[in-house]
């Protein structure tokens, strides 16, 4: 697994490029890669690109979409913001809870969802929305969220 | 009920020949479109409110072989979803607006900076790209577009943190000046323009700036996107004319039962009901970055308050302290005169805070938290206490 993923990061480099500019297109695609930024990668991201490890952490650690720790293959993101959250985003967490069993901040055993808040998705018109990796989901039910879930379980 | 509002139908216009319109302006000449920009009257759609004219006029007149034109896609205000609609709608319109400022500045190079939670638009829009760049190279324009995505931090909106988060670093602001028109990108002059600001750049080469002005008001000129959400008989995104009143609005868009509009997202100002009449949407009155959210009046101040300041304490960037303490101890302060372990008086001493942070913060960010959190405090001050 390490030495793949060694070999992927020397990819990502020969692809973007070893300078500065290139570390958060690396760091985006080791994340779709494999769901988070696990120490080992950090250390080889910073190898390829001649930075510290420290840089390399402190940079991802300020985006919330760069995951530091373990993350699920799937990642829900509900919006927390005031107006999906005037929609009764609560209920969509606690459908979700039923169904899988986490509370946001949390992965389920089997390391196939993540649960999060987030901030504004820019579809409150639509609100509450939620996005599942890069799929937007919006007018969402507590029925309608449990049916996109499902289509996810079986992926 | 009637509509009393001017509607324009501009921006979502898609049957225009780019590529025609694009050898008016080279005919024209750059000179002479400058002065029709600045004519124009248009400022920045972000919400700052510069100038377009003359920001492309710096840029253009740099001494720099290397320059760069990026589009801040960056849309994250809370409430605010137009730059989504036009991105999704109008790409076509966008990316021939940073083409057109990639001729009157003279930059070969450009980038669009857009969030990395709208990356669902990624394949559209490198359709677009292509396209727009195999048909520019036919009028002899070299102008080389590329995506860049954000990766969740409100806070890249800013210019010069947004110009951070692409150098590779964290996404936190610098110091101004130097300005991104005189060091941006890589130290090099970037003009960077907000997704609906390269559209009216469009706009205006179309129709020109006579038409353009006659939109609008004198200090709010030409049509403008708002994403309407919250307690509405009709949610989403519409194009009006600026200069309206608040109570214009609400007549529209309200649901009958208005208390507040915030007008300009968290870190715009809420308007109470007895307001309405006499506040000005435009930069004459609020201005606003398109963001408009409506509450009725079964809705609590107090959560409303309290959702935008945990969204400001998780986006502060953390670098500078004003802003860093200043949305914590705002979030326990408010929270700590609810549980009443504070008297209410206390809140005089968060408005002090948040003057303070209006004025000692590095950037917008920390700058705006005090203009919903002073409007909501003035004006509904019982709400937050009891």
């Amino acid at each position: 697994m390490i030495s793949n993923a060694e070999e992927f990061i020397a990819q990502l480099a020969d692809k973007h490029g070893r300078k500065r500019e290139s570390l958060l297109p690396i760091l985006q695609d080791v994340v779709d890669q494999y769901y988070y930024l696990d120490e080992s990668y950090m250390v080889n991201i910073a190898r390829e690109l001649d930075i510290s490890t420290a840089d390399v952490y402190g940079t991802a650690s300020f985006y919330s979409f760069l995951g530091i720790n373990e993350q699920g293959k799937h990642v829900i993101r509900v919006c927390q913001t005031i107006v999906c959250d005037m929609k009764r985003k609560e209920d969509i967490i606690d459908a979700i809870t039923e169904l899988l069993g986490i509370r946001p901040g949390e992965t389920t055993h089997d390391g196939k969802f993540s649960l999060f808040y987030t901030n504004c998705l820019g579809s409150c018109h639509k609100g509450p929305a939620m996005l599942i990796n890069d799929e937007l989901y919006g007018d969402l039910t507590p029925e309608k969220t449990k049916d996109i879930l499902v289509s996810y379980m079986k992926r | 009920m009637a509509t009393q509002l001017k509607r324009t139908e501009l921006i979502f216009r898609e049957d225009i020949d780019y590529s025609a319109l694009m050898r008016k302006i080279m005919k024209m000449g750059k000179e002479k479109f400058i002065e029709e920009l600045i004519d124009s009257g248009l400022r920045g759609r972000g919400g700052a409110g510069f100038p377009t004219g003359l920001k492309w006029k710096i840029v253009k007149e740099y001494p720099d072989p290397i320059k760069y034109i990026i589009c801040n896609a960056d849309e994250g205000e809370p409430g605010t979803f137009k730059d989504r609609e036009i991105l999704d709608k109008a790409s076509e319109k966008v990316i021939w607006g940073m083409a057109l400022a990639s001729y009157i500045t003279g930059a070969k190079e450009g980038f669009i900076y857009i969030r990395a939670e709208y990356k669902y638009l990624k394949t559209k829009l490198r359709i677009a790209i292509d396209r727009m760049e195999h048909n520019i190279k036919s009028l002899g324009i070299n102008f080389k577009l590329d995506l860049i995505f954000g990766a969740g931090a409100y806070v890249c909106g800013e210019e010069t943190a947004l110009i951070e988060s692409m150098e590779g670093f964290r996404g936190e602001p610098t110091n101004k000046p130097p300005y991104p028109v005189n060091e941006g990108y890589l130290g090099r002059p970037t003009v960077v323009n907000n997704v609906e600001t390269f559209v009216n750049a469009m706009i205006i080469a179309d129709i020109g700036a006579e038409e353009y002005k006659k939109l609008g008001t004198k200090a709010s000129q030409g049509s403008k996107l708002f994403s309407v959400s919250g307690d509405c008989c009709k949610e989403g995104v519409f194009e009006l004319e600026m200069g309206m009143t608040v109570q214009q609005f609400v007549d529209e868009f309200g649901d009958g039962d208005t208390k507040a509009v915030q007008v300009g997202g968290a870190s715009g100002f809420c308007v109470p009901r007895k307001e309405f009449k006499n506040t000005i949407i435009g930069f004459e009155g609020v201005p606003t970055g398109g963001s408009m959210k409506v509450f009725n009046s079964s809705r609590s101040m107090y959560n409303i308050l309290e959702n935008y300041l945990i969204f400001f304490e998780e986006e502060s960037c953390g670098q500078c302290t004003p802003c860093r303490v200043g949305t914590q101890q705002l979030l326990h302060g408010i929270r700590a005169v609810k549980r009443k372990e504070k008297p209410k008086t206390y809140l005089d001493e968060l408005l002090r805070l948040a003057y303070t942070m209006k004025y000692a913060s590095k950037c917008g960010l920390g700058r705006s938290v005090g203009n919903a959190f002073t409007s909501i405090i003035e004006n509904f001050r019982e709400e937050i206490v009891y």
